[in-house]
């Protein structure tokens, strides 16, 4: 806010560092739009059954970094975990949650965190100054959203549009994995024994909502 | 009209519950629980089909998924007409409507039929490699009254407006069949607390059993049935798929499991349900419990209707209360066979005879029929039946001990309606195939059973050849227990239920009965009823000399289609062998391919269909594209906007206004789609230098550069601008369709070729919003909306990049053009793309704003020379070609992607096909994209083609129409004249000049 | 559809997960430059085409996004052994 109302005295970050590090977040004044912003789920719900087998909400407009870097980088994995409050997953296909942050394995030497959007900035900037030696953050706020799914019937939906062996013996609470979803793709993670949240891409949030409705029909969905 | 051949009482048919149906036009009823052909067997309708090839009445000869004959068409509507249907697996249900589907101009009376001896001797086996192929302009003849004469079904001619449903399984153990042995190796697995999927094609579970009178635990065989069914449903790690068709055995126990949720509710699928779904199982183990078909024998006019297998007639009695004729005649070569003999008379009608191949039978079956006072001859077969529409009689004739000749000229001709055979039976090995195992031949059953495999395959029961109940549920025990073992889980008790064994004689093994004249000249003895194939084809096959088993199915159509010889294949393949005199085993088997059974496109669509069938991705400003009446244009799978016409304008009209604005006032493009990678590490620079064909050591943080990247053939197969964002920081750009294969392009060699160099690239498309304004007034548009940049020239130079606030919002804004006008690139968070995108056109209002299309931006970047990766190069353009030679960095230290290539002598070539500009000598003809040069239209055909235009365009800034192309030679061809022959006889001339269309020193950009 | 056991997951996933880049261990000549058009042939051209076992890359693209080595039989699709990115096989294809 006191950006906007100060413009004269915005500062670009640096050019003479060796990474551009960049406020992405233009504060509450400007209305951002989350990638199902056309669908409207606001006014969704209000006309939603009350009876489902499936429930559907936009984790929308949270802060998304990928962090990459060598899980040998002492520096790496200790800055992180300092900065982030929780250590980075090493054990593949998890992930870990402490308050508003939730870290998710994507491969043994990258991570998607998931933060309050207005934190996204001072987390990159803390992590800059704590990490030495090769690593990269990345701000991929704009470029992805997260689906919940939940319900008796959110794992049979899911079936239907993903090869994951999603069976509790199999894909227990907590467990993520980078999957084809449909004909796109999705971060697939167990939130809950019936909850489920899709990493999806922005561009293919619409299709992936389209193809949800129809896939969750028979179930009867319910927008939140 | 009434059920003359349903029993009172009997069956697991609802008398209560009377449902209707129509058949070829004829109103029928039948019961809750009938199949489609069991309601027709019940209304005594005989003839379901006419013969592909000889148009021979035909009638129902079995009762599950080997039905050859009764392949029906299912529907009432246009829009639900569905071919190929078994009506031996159709379920009845109240209203259906089928018809049959060959025969014309109806199976009763048809015209093919009233020619059938002609019929008959004009199509031997290879009868279209013969004749069909010479002359080929009378193919379209030929083809025309085939398909009128032999079609097989039609597809709806309206869209399906059923939906249809897939999903993904996965489990411990996948049992293929709900017969006594699939549920005994079920009901083992599940106890011991594996993930099991149960499949069976039927609507109940119990496979054979259901249509069985024998004892388990000295209760009807079904109480077992339902108990183990019960208690395989409260397990909840058990998934039971009913009316699921194991349709294909993919590679790794990957199987296609085909469930019909709703055919047998109607014409539709109920509101909101699928009509099928399609599982698709990936399974730790596999039990194959898939059962046996039933051998007829091979006789003469084995084909009339009333000629049925022998255990279809006994399901048709014991499970759906039919006896499906009046008089039985039964022949057989085994103890089995002689059960149905049996139901027949319990049921009340009279059994004429059984006809025994053997010379000797005395099992207990035996025992029992002679008891009954049934007629029973031994050594003796039925050569040939007697009846056209029905069958009225059968020749009885003894044979000699191995089958091979008629030994007496007695022969006995019997009444009778019905002719019911078994040759034994054929293990249903087609699964076990599908993964390319080759079955192996046993002589102690008298037929194939499934072979070595890589599969973790196990199997059970009538499959493996084993046939009495008691055996089949030990196998079944065993096979769950083998797979509880091999999955690693602790077993759990099972205990065999009592069955009591009858004692069976040995079988003989006969396929084709003789008769008295020689195969040739004996009344057809068919193999192959779908295909009509009968065993004088396949001698006569053996006689021209195809040996190979393949060859023969080839050249006979045997085991072809929908049917998959299923019934006929071992028949076929017996009597394949001894015309060569060779054994079975030495002949070999054909290969048996998915699916085992027909299946819907819209099965296998599933809900990759219309709207869904491929993703449409969309920008961060699409909705005001739409608003604003966009056109839009597919780019990969981007919805991009192509042009904005206003009411009344034409797409031509648009284009002008569009190109002029962004010349002469300011313009603005959605470039979003472009794919953007930003890249990391101390060796960022020293990456880009090995993948782009140009040099990255010198430039600064805050510049941008044109990269071109090559693959090691030194061809072009991207480009793009990439920024320095910092010493170790760039963004790159790529193109919109390109963007994933260029990542994946630098994942490959840095994770395979450099992994030493410390870099991270990450896909940044989706997360920043791009919008290019141009044109002379973008910059003092975009100055009442920017914070923390100057934008003057002096300060924000040409190919500079800065970082600001856009409309409050924090951007990137990049100064580079694609059009050659001043131009900025603004890159904002897609959460604001909309919002800022809104911003620029209410503060844009005054100096007139336009919004260009991807067109818009073609014509202008042509008029520029600019070239665009995938439209003007296809793989075989290198940067010399393309006038680039700027853009390639030939000293730099590292060889990179590309160099090595362009070392090549074709590539240095001075006679390649180069990128030039072309006018056309009339300049308001606009050249079609894809025409071909030539130096001479004179030039005899085939002409020397020079190059093709790849860019055509009429240009509003020029006035006039203009092109890129490729001339060979042409960079030194500046000035000379070449043709453009057209389809339609037009020659179009053009002057070959400069690409570079327009502004050609680049002041524009720089102002 | 093949079974693939992702050396970096630490899981087996589907087929559609991966896709295959071509025949494994042809690294690029460390001095193409200098090298004969001959050698240069052979790096980007030549490839086996063996009826048994075959060395090739896939990409866990919609996974991990890693390269990895894989040895499979051409005839019957087993996957024999999984290995990663600058690691040998420990079953070697002929030739």
């Amino acid at each position: 806010m006191s950006e906007i109302s100060a413009p004269e005295k915005h500062q670009v970050t640096r050019l003479s560092a060796n990474v551009a590090v960049m406020n992405q977040y233009a504060g509450g004044a400007v209305a951002a739009q989350s990638p199902l912003h056309h669908a409207d789920f606001a006014s969704l719900a209000g006309k939603s059954p009350k009876v489902g087998g499936v429930m559907l909400r936009e984790l929308k407009l949270l802060g998304h970094l990928t962090l990459r870097g060598q899980q040998n980088n002492d520096s790496f994995m200790a800055g992180c975990a300092e900065v982030l409050g929780v250590a980075l997953p090493i054990q593949p296909l998890t992930s870990v949650e402490k308050g508003a942050v939730s870290v998710r394995w994507r491969s043994p030497d990258e991570w998607l965190v998931v933060l309050p959007a207005e934190q996204a900035f001072d987390v990159e900037k803390a992590l800059r100054a704590r990490i030495q030696g090769h690593y990269s953050v990345v701000n991929v706020s704009g470029g992805q959203t997260i689906l919940e799914l939940s319900g008796p019937n959110a794992r049979d939906v899911l079936k239907k549009s993903c090869p994951l062996d999603l069976h509790p013996s199999h894909f227990p609470v907590g467990k993520v994995a980078g999957t084809v979803f449909a004909k796109a793709t999705a971060l697939v993670r167990r939130t809950g024994e019936e909850r489920w949240e899709l990493v999806v891409r922005r561009s293919f949030s619409d299709y992936l909502w389209a193809w949800i409705q129809d896939a969750s029909r028979e179930y009867g969905l319910i927008v939140n | 009209m009434s059920q003359k051949n349903r029993l009172l009482t009997g069956g697991r048919i609802d008398r209560s519950k009377t449902l209707k149906f129509s058949y070829n036009g004829r109103q029928y009823q039948g019961y809750q629980g009938d199949t489609l052909a069991s309601a027709l067997l019940a209304n005594g309708v005989d003839i379901v089909a006419r013969s592909f090839k000889y148009s021979r009445p035909r009638g129902i000869v079995a009762a599950g998924a080997e039905e050859p004959n009764a392949v029906l068409q299912i529907g009432s509507t246009p829009a639900t007409q569905v071919p190929n249907v078994r009506a031996t697996q159709q379920e009845l249900y109240n209203g259906l409507v089928c018809g049959a589907t060959n025969g014309w101009p109806s199976v009763e009376s048809d015209i093919m039929g009233l020619f059938g001896k002609i019929g008959g001797s004009m199509m031997p086996p290879g009868f279209y490699y013969k004749t069909f192929m010479f002359p080929q302009s009378m193919w379209e003849t030929y083809e025309k009254y085939i398909r009128k004469a032999a079609g097989l079904g039609y597809a709806p001619t309206e869209r399906d407006p059923d939906i249809y449903d897939k999903m993904n399984q996965h489990c411990d153990l996948m049992v293929v069949g709900a017969g006594p042995a699939g549920l005994a190796a079920a009901l083992t697995a599940a106890r011991s607390g594996a993930r099991v999927i149960l499949a069976d094609e039927q609507a109940e579970f119990g496979g054979h059993l259901l249509s069985s009178r024998e004892k388990i635990d000295g209760k009807p065989a079904m109480a077992w049935v339902d108990a183990v069914v019960e208690e395989l449903g409260s397990y909840p790690n058990v998934t039971l798929l009913r009316r699921a068709t194991v349709n294909g055995y993919h590679d790794q126990n990957f199987l296609t499991v085909h469930q019909q949720l709703t055919d047998h509710l109607g014409d539709r699928a109920p509101a909101g349900q699928a009509r099928s779904r399609l599982h698709r199982v990936r399974a730790h183990w596999v039990v194959l419990a898939t059962g046996a078909h039933e051998r007829p024998l091979v006789f003469g006019n084995n084909d009339v209707p009333g000629c049925m297998i022998a255990s279809a007639v006994a399901t048709y009695i014991n499970r759906y209360g039919v006896v499906p004729g009046s008089k039985l005649v039964l022949m057989t070569t085994n103890d089995g066979a002689y059960q149905t003999a049996l139901d027949w008379a319990d049921a009340g009608r009279e059994v004429v005879a059984v006809v025994d191949t053997r010379a000797k039978a005395d099992g207990d079956l035996v025992a029992a029929v002679r008891k009954r006072g049934i007629k029973v001859m031994s050594g003796s077969a039925v050569i040939e039946v007697q009846g056209k529409k029905r069958v009225s009689g059968v020749t009885v004739a003894t044979i000699d001990a191995r089958g091979e000749r008629v030994s007496s000229n007695a022969h006995t001709l019997l009444e009778c309606d019905t002719v019911a055979s078994s040759g034994g039976w054929s293990p249903v090995v087609h699964l076990s195939c599908h993964t390319g195992s080759r079955p192996v031949w046993r002589d102690d059953i008298i037929g194939f059973v499934p072979g070595k495999t890589v599969q973790k395959q196990l199997v059970a029961g009538g499959v493996n050849g084993t046939y009495s109940l008691g055996k089949v549920l030990a196998e079944g025990f065993a096979a769950g227990q083998q797979a509880v073992q091999n999955l690693g889980l602790n077993s759990a008790k099972c205990k065999q239920p009592a069955v009591r064994e009858i004692r069976e004689g040995a079988p003989m093994a006969l396929f084709h009965v003789p008769h008295t004249k020689p195969t040739s000249r004996a009344p057809k003895q068919f193999v192959d009823l779908q295909n009509d194939v009968t065993a004088a084809g396949i001698e006569l096959a053996a006689r021209e000399g195809f040996e190979a088993i393949e060859h023969v199915k080839r050249y006979t159509a045997m085991g072809f289609g929908t049917d998959q010889g299923k019934l006929g294949n071992i028949n076929g393949m017996a009597i394949a062998a001894k015309a060569r005199g060779k054994s079975i085993p030495e002949t070999g088997t054909t290969v048996f391919r998915p699916n085992y059974t027909p299946i819907t496109f819209g099965a296998l669509a599933g809900r990759d269909a219309g709207a869904l069938f491929d993703p449409k991705r969309y920008t961060a400003m699409h909705k005001w594209h739409v608003e604003h009446g966009a056109e839009f244009e597919d780019v990969g799978q981007w919805k991009r906007p192509w042009y904005y016409p206003k009411a009344g304008e034409s797409m031509q009209q648009a284009l002008n206004r569009e190109c002029r604005a962004a010349r002469e006032g300011v313009a603005i493009l959605d470039a979003t789609t472009l794919g953007k990678v930003d890249i990391q590490g101390k060796d960022a620079r020293e990456f880009l230098g090995r993948v782009y064909s140009n040099a990255w050591a010198k430039l600064d943080v805050g510049k941008c550069r044109y990269g071109l990247m090559c693959h090691e053939d030194g061809m072009v197969f991207d480009d793009g601008v990439t920024s320095c964002l910092g010493e170790n920081h760039f963004l790159m750009t790529t193109t919109t369709g390109g963007a994933a294969g260029v990542l994946e392009w630098l994942e490959l060699y840095h994770q395979t070729e450099w992994p030493e160099l410390e870099v991270y690239f990450t896909s940044v498309t989706d997360h920043w919003a791009t919008m290019t304004l141009s044109g002379p007034n973008s910059r003092k548009l975009l100055e009442e909306l920017v914070e923390g940049v100057d934008l003057s020239n002096d300060n924000f130079k040409f190919m500079d990049w800065r970082e600001g606030k856009v409309a409050g919002v924090p951007a990137r804004i990049f100064r580079i053009s694609f059009t050659g006008e001043l131009s900025f690139e603004v890159n904002v968070q897609a959460n604001y793309g909309q919002y800022v995108w809104e911003k620029l056109f209410e503060q844009g209002a005054k100096y007139d704003l336009t919004p260009y299309g991807t067109e818009t931006m073609h014509i202008l970047r042509a008029e520029k020379g600019f070239i665009i990766v995938g439209q003007d190069t296809d793989g075989s353009m290198n940067p010399y070609d393309l006038g680039m030679s700027w853009c390639v960095g030939a000293k730099k230290p590292f060889s990179f992607i590309g160099k090595r290539g362009l070392l090549r002598e074709d590539n240095l070539g001075k006679n390649r096909k180069q990128l030039v500009g072309l006018k056309t000598r009339d300049p308001k003809v606009v050249l079609p994209e894809g025409a071909q040069a030539v130096a001479d239209p004179k030039q005899p055909v085939p002409m020397t083609l020079l190059g093709h235009i790849s860019s055509s365009y009429w240009s509003e800034t020029l006035g006039r129409s203009i092109a890129l192309g490729f001339i060979r030679g042409g960079h030194e061809r500046m000035g000379e004249t070449v043709y453009y022959p057209m389809a339609d006889g037009r020659v179009i001339e053009a002057e070959i000049c400069s690409p570079i269309f327009f502004d050609p020193k680049g002041e524009r950009q720089n102002v | 559809m093949l079974h693939i056991y992702c050396p970096h997951c630490g899981e087996y996933r589907e087929e559609e997960e991966f896709h295959c880049k071509g025949q494994a261990h042809i690294p690029r000549p460390l001095d193409p430059d200098n090298c004969s058009d001959e050698e240069w042939g052979n790096y980007m051209y030549f490839r086996h085409n063996p009826k048994g076992l075959h060395h090739e890359i896939w990409y866990h693209s919609t996974g991990c996004q890693k390269f990895f080595n894989i040895t499979r039989d051409t005839v019957t699709y087993e996957i024999k052994e999984v290995y990663k990115m600058g690691e040998q096989p420990s079953v070697a294809a002929k030739g």
